[in-house]
């Protein structure tokens, strides 16, 4: 009995080893593990695909004019206090 | 120092605030008026409700001023009031999740699934369980492939949208807004182990329509 993660494992402890999260034994193990298994390599960079396809979602990148307008409206009603 | 450094710079500006500066108060808008705008809809998803949180979200900002000390970052504190006032929003517009700490909790720990289904992987009985049944394949990463169209984006979007609340949110503000896990726990009040369970959950649905999709795709 070894204590070497197997790949259905690693596909659980994915989330945390990219977080920096697993204990450093673990942590070893995940890399080990990644070093010598094509099938867990390929995983971790679709993993990290998705987070970099995840960052190119479109974001809305100002207020809607309208919405900015009523807000310094009520700021200029505040500080009339 | 000619150049202030930031803090100095957030703090010249709640002064400037304090004092009823209006230049002070739009560029505190500009700058953090469309992230508020996006983290209420995250939670409320209706673009008239979102507005109306972002709006009592700055006058709660300005009439709780006196009271903020500095202990969080400025952008920090705004979002936590966007977050409780989306929460109360929330539960009016009939939502099942109010996004309280204690039920996101109860999401991480109810839905629990595996990452990928079991067949993807040898059973117990077979000469190597839990290893691969075939590996799965590196995605194409050419500047024409269909990992890069907006079609990608688009169902990365629908997928996400489709989430459960509290897996929703929290995809969100770390990958879709590039949060890290303590910026997200503190805004969420969420513990880090909570919101990284929400977060690979989220996550590992993510990965498979986007293998679902690009392995159904004839190129």
């Amino acid at each position: 009995m070894n204590n070497e993660f197997s790949c259905q494992e690693m596909t659980e402890v994915v989330t945390n080893y990219l977080d920096d999260a697993l204990p450093p034994a673990e942590h070893q193990r995940y890399e080990r593990h990644v070093s010598y298994c094509a099938g867990c390599r390929a995983y971790l960079d679709q993993m990290r695909e998705t987070i970099r396809q995840a960052g190119m979602v479109a974001r809305e990148e100002s207020l809607p004019p309208a919405l900015r307008e009523r807000i310094v409206a009520q700021f200029r009603t505040w500080r009339r206090g | 120092m000619h150049a202030p450094e930031p803090p100095n710079s957030e703090a010249a500006l709640l002064a400037a605030l304090r004092r009823g500066d209006e230049n002070a108060f739009s560029a505190l808008v500009d700058a953090y008026g469309a992230v508020m705008h996006r983290v209420a809809l995250t939670f409320v998803r209706s673009n008239a409700v979102a507005d109306e949180v972002v709006q009592e979200a700055w006058l709660g900002a300005l009439r709780g001023l006196d009271g903020f000390e500095g202990r969080s970052a400025l952008k920090t504190w705004l979002l936590r009031i966007v977050a409780n006032i989306a929460r109360t929003h929330a539960v009016r517009e009939a939502r099942t999740v109010p996004f309280s700490a204690l039920e996101l909790t109860h999401e991480a720990r109810a839905d629990q699934g595996p990452a990928l289904p079991a067949d993807r992987f040898q059973g117990p009985d077979a000469q190597h369980p839990g290893r691969w049944v075939s590996f799965p394949t590196s995605w194409p990463t050419e500047p024409d492939s269909a990992l890069l169209s907006a079609e990608t984006r688009d169902l990365i979007a629908e997928t996400i949208a489709r989430l459960p609340d509290g897996q929703r949110v929290v995809i969100t503000l770390r990958d879709v807004e590039g949060w890290n896990s303590a910026e997200v726990c503190s805004v969420l009040d969420v513990t880090e182990n909570y919101q990284r369970v929400l977060l690979h959950r989220a996550r590992s649905k993510v990965r498979a329509a986007l293998e679902d999709y690009l392995t159904s795709e004839s190129p």
